[in-house]
């Protein structure tokens, strides 16, 4: 069973005239895929994203997360789920600006009732890995756009989660950090986790094994990225 | 969660100091409300318990019956007549009124000179009869108060008040057996009292010679003629019941106008113990509705303070939803920053209108009218309590309107 199951998913927000933005999305992805979900502003690809994070609600369909219906879920599952399963990346890195980088990479932990020293211990090593233990207690406005996400990626993966939604995670990035943070889900994904990124960006698309086209609120086709890295816009580049 | 989880201290301490004048005109609200409660409440029951010691020793259920012109005419006698009481009243009422249990006559003199050695004052003098204690307590320090056998053998015996006693005898502690001068006649000293109200039935306690009754009838001359009539009811009567049954008597004894209301006065002490009463309990619900009131507002002013704060922190709760938070621990957060700022503010306020009180108590003792003006422990910690529900309360409608914040308005915010 596919560790994400959408069946004609729609959504439509009633904020004014009601605005049909997902009209019948149904996808599967399977465990340690790399997928790019593509399209212009106001596609739906954002609206798609919270979806599968559990951040919104879907008006008709069936979204499975590996093997449970997320429709019916209580509000107190949906957090366990979005702290245990779950990793985000936001285009604004959605750090918590009174923490420094180690409490804003433990706060997941805290959640799960881990105690104070072991969750530091483990966003120290997380910090480690990424190159950021100097900066370990600085707060996020003392950082750069790539020390933040960067941060916010340990966040996202301290729990140790199955899937990790990025949304446009290079958004706010210049270019040589774009490619460093998407080298480095890269490597978490060769490291078995499953990434789904949405983006307008192709360069960043093409760093995916597949990417999900949308359109107007339908997957307009599915394509299959055999050679990542090889973007049609630069060698291993990422064109903004 | 546990209640000394360390890390909720770390985020309610990181939020409250992360704003400080804005925690601080919070707080403010709650410490001023607290303050004027405990400052009021403290007040008041201190100047309770000052008016309480001018009645100190008073039997509450007696009253005292002097006369005066008459105000109608009556039975064939002319309005503005005078007339006293008389020894023969004692009787009557001792006979006619069964719920009466002590009834004594009085008598006093005032301005009299006291001298002893080369001391002297001015004060009363006052004859009673031993049952006179059972309507004011004499509290003596040294020696007896008047017996029956000094009333039936006019013994020269007194029982001095506390004044009388300092300024007659500066030198000696117990003056028991010493002789003083009353008026130019030796009586020997047989006790001292200190007796301390501040009514004065006849003269203030303080500075009056208490001799037998009958002694001082006769020295004075006065033959039956009574200058007072003090009297008790039986336990589970008041005297204010028995007062127009009383009064009746005497005037129809004395062919006064059962109408009249002038010639004959009545000091009830049981009334003037509930219009004392009354006026503090009136205080007392004047003070809560201050001071409860000045602590609700302070209360809406916290709400309201929370509620900015939890506007303005959509995007950090929507952040901390999306990564895991369940709605619980959200609520906790936000009731418990209300509460631990509440009770701190509180805590202040109470600390403050203690001191304050404290301050106060010194100042009147200094000033000669001791009296404890500060709250009890239980009051203190029933107000704690009260803080913290009133927290809570503050917390409610802050917590729901976090706990609405859904995980997407937090990225939306953006």
């Amino acid at each position: 069973m596919s560790l994400i199951h959408l069946k004609d998913i729609e959504k439509t927000y009633h904020a004014g005239a009601p605005l049909h933005v997902l009209k019948g999305i149904s996808l599967d992805i399977e465990r340690g895929e790399f997928v790019s979900i593509m399209g212009a502003s106001g596609s739906g690809k954002s609206t798609l994203l919270n979806i599968l994070g559990i951040l919104d609600t879907y008006d008709s369909g069936e979204y499975v997360l590996n093997g449970t219906p997320i429709r019916h879920l209580s509000e107190n599952r949906a957090a366990d789920y979005r702290n245990r399963m779950i990793g985000f990346i936001f285009q604004s890195f959605n750090l918590i600006p009174f923490k420094n980088a180690v409490e804003n990479v433990a706060l997941p932990l805290y959640y799960q009732g881990v105690s104070r020293r072991r969750r530091n211990a483990l966003a120290m090593e997380q910090l480690e890995r990424l190159g950021l233990k100097e900066w370990a207690h600085h707060l996020p406005s003392e950082l750069s756009g790539g020390q933040k996400q960067r941060v916010a990626i340990a966040r996202a993966i301290i729990t140790q989660p199955d899937i990790i939604l990025a949304d446009e995670p290079t958004g706010a990035l210049d270019s040589q950090t774009s490619v460093e943070v998407m080298n480095l889900l890269g490597q978490l994904n060769e490291a078995g986790m499953t990434i789904v990124v949405v983006t307008h960006e192709s360069g960043v698309a093409y760093r995916t094994h597949k990417i999900v086209h949308i359109k107007d609120g339908l997957i307009g086709h599915i394509e299959a990225n055999p050679n990542p890295g090889a973007s049609p816009f630069g060698e291993g580049g990422l064109m903004k | 969660m546990k209640l000394f989880d360390l890390d909720q201290w770390d985020e309610i301490l990181q939020t409250i100091t992360r704003n400080k004048s804005r925690s601080l005109l919070t707080a403010f609200g709650i410490f001023w409300g607290i303050f004027m409660l405990v400052f009021l409440m403290g007040g008041s029951e201190g100047l309770r318990r000052m008016m309480s010691s001018t009645f100190a020793g008073f039997a509450q259920n007696s009253c005292f019956l002097m006369t005066n012109t008459t105000s109608e005419a009556y039975d064939g006698l002319q309005s503005g007549r005078a007339w006293s009481l008389e020894l023969a009243d004692v009787e009557r009422l001792r006979h006619g009124v069964g719920a009466i249990e002590t009834v004594t006559p009085l008598s006093a003199n005032w301005g009299v000179e006291f001298k002893q050695g080369n001391y002297s004052m001015n004060g009363t003098l006052k004859g009673v009869r031993a049952d006179y204690a059972a309507i004011e307590d004499p509290h003596l320090t040294y020696g007896r108060f008047l017996t029956d056998a000094d009333e039936r053998s006019l013994r020269k015996v007194c029982v001095l008040g506390k004044r009388v006693c300092e300024e007659l005898f500066p030198d000696t502690e117990n003056p028991c057996g010493r002789f003083v001068s009353l008026d130019g006649v030796y009586y020997q000293v047989v006790g001292v009292s200190k007796m301390s109200s501040n009514i004065g039935v006849m003269g203030s306690a303080e500075t009056a010679v208490l001799v037998p009754f009958a002694t001082m009838q006769r020295l004075y001359n006065r033959g039956t003629e009574v200058m007072a009539i003090g009297y008790t009811a039986r336990r589970g009567q008041t005297v204010t019941a028995l007062q127009p049954q009383v009064e009746h008597i005497i005037k129809r004894a004395h062919r006064i106008a059962p109408t009249d209301t002038q010639a004959l006065f009545s000091f009830n002490m049981e009334a003037m113990f509930r219009m004392v009463d009354n006026l503090f309990r009136g205080i007392e619900i004047l003070v809560w509705l201050i001071g409860v009131g000045t602590l609700l507002s302070g209360a809406v002013g916290v709400s309201n303070i929370m509620m900015v704060t939890v506007k303005e922190r959509t995007s950090e709760i929507g952040i901390r939803r999306a990564i895991g938070a369940r709605p619980s621990a959200i609520l906790r957060q936000i009731m418990a920053e209300s509460i631990v700022l509440t009770i701190i503010a509180g805590l202040a306020g109470i600390a403050f209108a203690v001191a304050l009180l404290q301050g106060l108590e010194t100042v009147t003792a200094a000033s000669g009218h001791a009296t404890s003006f500060q709250i009890s422990f239980g009051t203190a910690v029933g107000a704690a309590a009260a803080l913290t529900v009133l927290g809570g309360l503050a917390g409610l409608a802050p917590s729901f309107r976090a706990l609405a914040i859904k995980p997407i308005d937090a990225i939306r915010d953006e």
